[in-house]
C-alpha cells in the first residue's frame, strides 16, 4: 500500500445520506474477479441520471468527496472502496460512516474522514460558490482545508498511523505468528473443524 | 473488551455474552490504540468476495493457514433454475470456476452448485452444525451476524481482511460496545421474529447499533426457534451494528445435537459445560439498553430504501413534511419519490408485481413452512409472480420429503433451487424496473433486487397472505376473507 501524507485534488459534494454500498456499487458489478477496472462501476445506477453529481464537467477527475451522514452502510462489498479508488478518489469526508466500508477503505489506501454535518454543508457550499476548487487532505496534522477554510478531521490513530506508513496488515499480524501458533496448541479438541467433513 | 485495571483486580469482571466471546479469543491485546489480535474459528467463503483474496496469497506464496476451519460454497451468483446446465451469464460463470480453481489449489472444502450442501453460507453453517456456541465466525459478507443467534461472535468483514484471515486465522478488531435489546412477553399470532427486528431496525434507526454488537434478550427472544433468532440476528448489520447474539440455551444445544460437525460423546458434554458458562453474568452492563414490548408488536413492512424506513402494516405510507429531522425528512422524500407512494395511502392498498421469498434472512425449511401454511390449497393473485427460494439444497430436499414443493407449484409459485437469488439480483432473479415486490429479504435498497425495482421487506407469512390477495396483507386478513 502506497503511504498517504497529503493529497490536493478536485472536490466533489454528494449531497445525499445513507448512501449504502449498493449505491455505491450496485451487485452486477461484483461478478469481475480481479481489484481493478471498477471506475466505471462507480455509482452506475446513479450515473444514468443527467444531474448527477459526477456526470457535471466541473468535478471531473474529482477525489476528494465530501458526503452526508452514514456514507457506506449495508453490505461488506470491498468493491466499493476498489471503485471509489479506481475512479480516482484518495479521501472522502462525512458525519458517519458504515463500520465495514471505514475498514476496507483504510486497508485500501482510501482516507476516511469524519467532520461534522455543519462541516460537510460548510464544504458543500464552498464548493457550490466554486465549483471545480480542489481541498488539501493532510493526514499528518489531520486537517482538510477547502477555500481558505481550514477544517480538522478524526481518523482513528491506528488507521491514520497504517496509512502514513503504508502498512500491510498480513505482514503485520504474521510478526505475531508465535503468537498465533501458540493460541492454536491452547484451543479445545471439540472445536468445529471443517475437515474431515462429517457423516450425514 | 477488558481493560488493563480489570484484569488486575482479584474478582473477575462481570462480563457479557459478547465480552466472554472476544477475551476467549483475543491472541494479543492491543496496546497504544492498536486493535486487538482476535483467533477465527470458522472462516465462511463465497464466490465474489474471494477471488481477489486468494489472488492476494498467491501473490505473496503465502498458504491459506487453517484449511480445516475454512469452508466455502457458491451461493450469491448460481442460478435457480437449470442448475444441470453451464451458467449462462460469463462473468458469473467465470467468477464460480474462480473459486473452485481456488479451493482446489488451497485445499479448501467446497460446496459447489449440485451438492447437496450447497446453499447460502449463512444457511449451510447452522445446517451442518459448525456455527457453535462461543466461536468467532468471520466471512466476507454482511450477513454473517446471523450466526450470533448460537451465541457465536460473528460479523462480516471485506475482502482484504478474507485474505488476512485465510493467512493468518486471526483479525485485529478494535473492540465493539455491546448492547442489550431485550424483548420481553408474547408476539401475538402472524407477527415473527421478521417483525421484531424490522421494529428494532425502524426503533434504533440504520444506524443505531454501529460500533456496537448487540444482544437480543428477553422472554420473546427465549421463545423463539432457532431460525427465529437467526433471523433477528441476520439482520442485526441493517441497524448499523456488525454483530449480533443470543445466549445459548436449551433451544440451542437441541437444535446442534446430531448435526454431522457438532461435538459427540464426552466432547458433547464438554462443549456444552462451555457453552453453559457464556450468558450475559447477571450483574455485567451493557453500554447501551433498548426495550421492546412483544405484546405490542405487529405485522411490520418497509415504505422506504432503508430498513429503517418501516411501519405497522396496518398504517399507511408517512409524510415526509411531519417528520422533524431535516436528514430524515430529506430521505423519506427521495424513498417516497423511488418508491412511487405518496403519503397517507394506507399500506394495506399497494398492490405488487411480484413476492419474494427467500435469502439468509427467511428461508430455511421453518419459514417455507409457515408460507406454505397460509398458502396450501390457495391460488395466488393474477399477475403477481411469486418465487420460492430455499436456502440450501438440504432446505429444498427437506421441503419436498414434506410435500411442500407440491403446495407451492399449486399455488402458482415457482419452486427454485438455493441461493441468494433474487435478494440481491446478481443472477438472473431480478425485477424489472418499476416493478414493486414484497420480499422476505434483508434489503430494501435503490436497485437491490434490480435497477429500478421497489421492495418492500416483510416477513414470510405476510409475503404468503400478500401473494394470496395482491395487495401488502397480514395472514389476518385472509382469515377475515374465510370468514366473509
Amino acid at each position: 500500500m502506497e503511504p498517504f501524507t497529503t493529497h490536493t485534488g478536485v472536490a466533489v459534494p454528494l449531497k445525499r445520506s445513507a448512501v449504502d454500498t449498493d449505491q455505491i456499487i450496485p451487485a452486477v458489478f461484483l461478478k469481475r474477479v480481479t481489484k481493478t477496472g471498477f471506475d466505471d462501476a462507480l455509482f452506475a445506477h446513479l450515473r444514468q441520471q443527467p444531474d448527477f453529481v459526477l456526470n457535471d464537467p466541473a468535478f471531473a477527475g474529482g477525489s476528494v468527496l465530501f458526503a452526508g451522514p452514514d456514507f457506506g452502510t449495508g453490505s461488506s462489498r470491498e468493491h466499493a472502496v476498489w471503485a471509489l479508488r479506481d475512479y480516482g478518489f484518495r479521501a472522502v469526508f462525512s458525519p458517519r460512516f458504515g463500520d465495514i466500508f471505514r475498514g476496507n477503505s483504510g486497508k485500501q489506501g482510501l482516507l476516511t474522514g469524519v467532520i461534522t454535518e455543519e462541516q460537510v454543508e460548510t464544504c458543500w457550499a464552498a464548493i457550490e460558490a466554486e465549483p471545480g476548487i480542489a481541498a488539501t487532505v493532510d493526514l499528518t496534522n489531520t486537517t482538510l482545508t477547502i477555500s481558505g477554510i481550514s477544517i480538522p478531521f478524526e481518523i482513528d490513530a491506528y488507521t491514520r498511523w497504517r496509512l502514513l506508513e503504508g502498512l500491510d496488515d498480513i505482514g503485520l499480524t504474521l510478526r505475531d505468528e508465535a503468537r498465533i501458533t501458540a493460541f492454536e496448541a491452547g484451543r479445545e479438541a471439540w472445536r468445529p473443524t471443517t475437515l474431515p467433513v462429517g457423516d450425514r | 473488551m477488558t481493560t488493563a485495571a480489570d484484569t488486575a483486580d482479584a474478582k473477575p469482571r462481570p462480563k457479557t455474552l459478547a465480552e466472554k466471546v472476544w477475551d476467549a479469543h483475543l491472541v494479543k491485546r492491543g496496546e497504544d490504540g492498536a486493535p486487538d489480535l482476535l483467533y477465527i474459528d470458522l472462516h465462511l467463503v463465497h464466490e465474489v468476495t474471494s477471488p481477489q483474496a486468494f489472488d492476494g496469497l498467491r501473490a505473496e506464496g503465502r498458504p491459506v493457514r487453517r484449511p480445516d476451519l475454512t469452508i466455502a460454497t457458491e451461493d450469491h451468483n448460481t442460478p435457480t433454475i437449470d442448475i444441470d446446465k453451464p451458467i449462462a451469464d460469463l462473468t458469473s460463470r467465470t467468477q464460480i470456476e474462480t473459486l473452485r480453481r481456488n479451493a482446489k489449489e488451497f485445499g479448501v472444502r467446497l460446496h459447489s452448485l449440485g451438492d447437496v450442501e450447497q446453499g447460502i453460507v449463512h444457511i449451510v453453517g447452522p445446517q451442518l452444525g459448525l456455527t457453535q456456541p462461543g466461536i468467532t465466525v468471520v466471512c466476507g459478507d454482511s450477513h454473517t451476524s446471523t450466526h450470533g443467534a448460537f451465541g457465536a461472535m460473528a460479523f462480516g468483514i471485506g475482502t482484504s481482511e478474507v485474505e488476512h484471515v485465510l493467512a493468518t486465522q486471526t483479525l485485529p478488531l478494535q473492540p465493539f460496545k455491546t448492547m442489550a435489546i431485550t424483548v420481553e412477553g408474547t408476539l401475538k399470532p402472524g407477527v415473527t421474529a421478521k417483525d421484531v427486528i424490522l421494529a428494532v431496525i425502524a426503533k434504533i434507526g440504520t444506524n443505531g447499533g454501529q460500533g456496537y454488537v448487540l444482544e437480543y434478550r428477553g422472554s420473546a427472544i427465549r421463545a423463539l426457534s432457532m431460525e427465529g433468532r437467526m433471523t433477528i440476528c441476520n439482520m442485526s448489520i441493517e441497524a448499523g451494528a456488525r454483530a449480533g447474539m443470543v445466549a445459548p440455551d436449551e433451544t440451542t444445544f437441541a437444535y446442534l445435537k446430531g448435526r454431522p460437525h457438532a461435538p459427540k460423546g464426552e466432547d458433547w458434554d464438554a462443549a456444552v459445560a462451555y457453552w453453559r458458562t457464556l450468558p450475559t453474568d447477571d450483574d455485567a452492563v451493557f453500554d447501551a439498553e433498548v426495550f421492546l414490548d412483544a405484546d405490542e408488536l405487529e405485522p411490520f413492512v418497509t415504505w422506504g430504501t432503508n430498513p429503517g424506513q418501516g411501519t405497522t402494516l396496518a398504517g399507511t405510507v408517512p409524510d415526509p413534511d411531519e417528520m422533524t429531522d431535516p436528514q430524515q425528512r430529506e430521505s423519506a422524500r427521495r424513498a417516497l419519490e423511488y418508491m412511487d407512494l405518496k403519503p397517507g395511502t394506507p399500506l394495506k392498498e399497494i398492490k405488487v408485481d411480484a413476492v419474494f421469498m427467500g435469502s439468509c434472512t427467511n428461508s430455511r425449511v421453518e419459514d417455507l413452512r409457515r408460507f406454505a401454511e397460509i398458502v396450501k390449497g390457495r391460488r395466488k393473485a393474477e399477475g403477481v409472480r411469486v418465487m420460492v427460494v430455499p436456502g440450501s439444497a438440504r432446505v429444498r430436499l427437506e421441503a419436498e420429503a414434506e410435500g411442500l414443493d407440491k403446495i407451492f407449484t399449486d399455488f402458482g409459485a415457482e419452486w427454485r433451487f438455493a441461493g441468494c437469488s433474487m435478494c440481491l439480483g446478481m443472477n438472473p432473479d431480478q425485477l424489472a424496473p418499476g416493478e414493486r415486490c414484497a420480499s422476505t429479504s434483508n434489503r430494501n435498497f435503490e436497485g437491490r433486487q434490480g435497477k429500478g425495482g421497489r421492495t418492500h421487506l416483510v416477513s414470510p407469512v405476510v409475503a404468503a397472505a400478500t401473494a394470496i390477495r395482491g395487495t401488502l396483507s397480514s395472514p389476518s386478513d385472509i382469515d377475515a376473507e374465510v370468514l366473509a
